[in-house]
């Protein structure tokens, strides 16, 4: 669907030139979830905007469906945007026009008719859900409705991809999970491919079922959300993974326990009682600092993180026996903090 | 000064002040109404060349923008009275003449389109940059966001600015009847201030401020009333 190679994106600022986006490569298969996340400022902004040429790349190639963007003219490249669906954070409907009338835009600037967009835009709006909003204005709508405006309008031209740049970064964590449910109904049932800009691992988490970390510019790791969550490699991905959420990372910083770990349960781990059997061989409690257990694109899983006796024999004992069961244990200590 | 006041109602008694002053209404709506629509016609697309060039728009182009700039800003600091007077070959080689409420719309639309374009300038900068960015990535090409986007976006604070500069223009048309411009404002110089007949002086000025007034409380009326971000 989509193959990147070798982005690279400089701007030129008063400050010197920034490296937005260095040596970018990368494949979205037709059908993906795929997330794309980093921290603020690390170029995920600047790498979704490639892939409709909002940004032009400065070398490298994008080829999205076949074609590769920089060979197109003008007008062939709005036709190819066209085809290209895209939601943003603020969502950017047009506030002087009705619900209708913001999901008709992108097919009048293709040219369909009046009464056809109209139509489409209806069928639309009951995917989304919002069939009574047809004439409400978008300040008399709530976040979560406004992107489902979004959603349908980007849907509105029947795109094979849909773009997501931190579209649920500004709504509550209930309407995220409608959002993220939405979109996720979208690719099964019309087959449509999604890239996810986010700064959330929770949001990748959720729906995605390939992810890119980005640190710098670089595309610093790359794959299945399963095995980049299960088995971090790189600094970023780690500091991610661990971070989740802030007050985690604080919470293992303050109680300074020395035999820290995180243990990540994959595919069925998770409906077997380990930890409880574990404690109940060695007769030792032991400390569940932190506790999530998700399921991720189908597969229960899970992640724990551990405060483990101080005899450091029976913690190393404690140790073999989950990596007996197959549980990906790491020490904590050393990244966090 | 107080007693001229107390003569006001006099002047509604003299069947001759009443129908000059009437006439005097007249002309000036005529000045400001035709100035204001030619002020757009001239106006309009300045503002909008304006925006769509500055190095943010949507097609920066450094060199239009500069001309543009320099020479709105020229016409703006030129005091009105001296660019009526500099104007007055130009007026007769349009219409005929140098005096009259007719010959002042050319200054005053000379005067009032920089103005404008200004306004509409920055009303269309205020169109939120990520409404733009949506309808780039819909595949809209420049002159659908002008004319879709941002001229519709921005329709508040324009017609906001349409009621301020058809105020303005009001004002500038009353300056005019120094130099036999005709309107209430020439009215005002020729008795108030040449024949010291005070009497007429005010009931021009009170005429012009409440020209003034039905002209901004019909535009905040109507630029209210087509407004979609009110609940």
């Amino acid at each position: 669907m989509i193959t990147l190679n070798n982005v690279s994106k400089t701007y030129n600022t008063k400050e010197g030139t920034v490296q937005a986006l260095d040596n970018v490569s990368l494949t979205i298969e037709s059908g993906d979830i795929f997330g794309i996340i980093g921290m603020s400022g690390a170029g995920k902004s600047t790498l979704v905007r490639c892939l409709n040429f909002l940004e032009k790349p400065t070398s490298g190639t994008v080829i999205v469906d076949g074609s590769d963007l920089s060979k197109l003219g003008d007008r062939e490249l709005r036709a190819k945007r066209g085809q290209i669906g895209m939601i943003f954070q603020h969502f950017n409907l047009l506030m002087q026009k009705n619900v209708i009338d913001n999901i008709c835009f992108p097919l009048k600037i293709a040219g369909v008719s009046k009464a056809e967009a109209r139509k489409k835009a209806y069928e639309l709006l009951e995917i989304v859900g919002l069939t009574d909003k047809a004439k409400a204005y978008p300040i008399q709508l709530s976040g979560g409705q406004k992107q489902r405006v979004a959603i349908a309008r980007a849907l509105a031209t029947n795109p094979k991809l849909l773009l997501c740049d931190e579209a649920t970064s500004a709504l509550d964590p209930q309407t995220t999970k409608s959002i993220l449910a939405l979109l996720k109904e979208i690719n099964e049932k019309y087959g449509i491919t999604i890239v996810i800009i986010t700064h959330e691992m929770a949001v990748v988490r959720e729906i995605c079922n390939r992810v890119g970390i980005i640190g710098n510019g670089k595309l610093v790791e790359h794959g299945n959300v399963i095995d980049v969550f299960s088995h971090p490699q790189s600094e970023e991905a780690k500091e991610l993974v661990l971070r989740n959420t802030g007050e985690n990372r604080e919470l293992v910083e303050t109680l300074e326990t020395k035999n820290c770990i995180r243990i990540v349960f994959s595919e069925n781990s998770s409906y077997e009682p380990v930890i409880a059997n574990m404690v109940l061989k060695f007769g030792t409690p032991v400390n569940i600092l932190k506790a999530d257990t998700k399921n991720v694109s189908g597969i229960a899983r899970g992640e724990m993180i551990l405060g483990l006796p101080e005899d450091e024999k029976l913690a190393s004992e404690m140790i073999d026996y989950l990596k007996e069961r197959n549980l990906a244990v790491e020490e904590v200590s050393g990244h966090v903090g | 000064m107080w007693d001229s006041i107390m003569q006001i109602p006099s002047v509604f008694q003299d069947e001759a002040v009443r129908s000059m002053i009437i006439a005097g209404i007249g002309e000036t709506l005529y000045m400001t109404i035709v100035s204001t629509f030619f002020g757009y016609v001239f106006g309009l697309p300045l503002g909008i060349a304006l925006a769509v060039t500055d190095k943010t728009g949507i097609k920066p182009n450094a060199v239009v923008y500069k001309v543009l700039d320099f020479i709105s800003n020229i016409i703006r600091s030129i005091p009105f009275l001296i660019l009526l007077i500099l104007l007055i070959p130009f007026t007769r080689a349009v219409v005929g003449k140098s005096y009259g409420s007719t010959a002042t719309i050319v200054p005053l639309v000379v005067a009032a389109a920089p103005f404008i374009g200004r306004m509409i300038e920055s009303s269309l900068k205020e169109v939120d940059g990520g409404v733009i960015e949506a309808a780039q990535s819909m595949g809209a090409g420049n002159f659908t966001i002008i004319f879709h986007v941002m001229l519709v976006e921005a329709r508040t604070s324009i017609l906001v600015g349409a009621t301020i500069a058809t105020g303005t223009i009001l004002g500038y048309s009353a300056m005019a009847g120094t130099v036999g411009g005709g309107g209430l404002g020439d009215i005002a110089i020729r008795y108030g201030y040449h024949r010291y007949q005070f009497d007429i002086m005010i009931v021009t000025v009170v005429l012009l401020v409440v020209l003034v007034q039905i002209f901004q409380t019909i535009g905040m009326f109507i630029s209210n009333k087509f407004d979609r971000r009110k609940r």
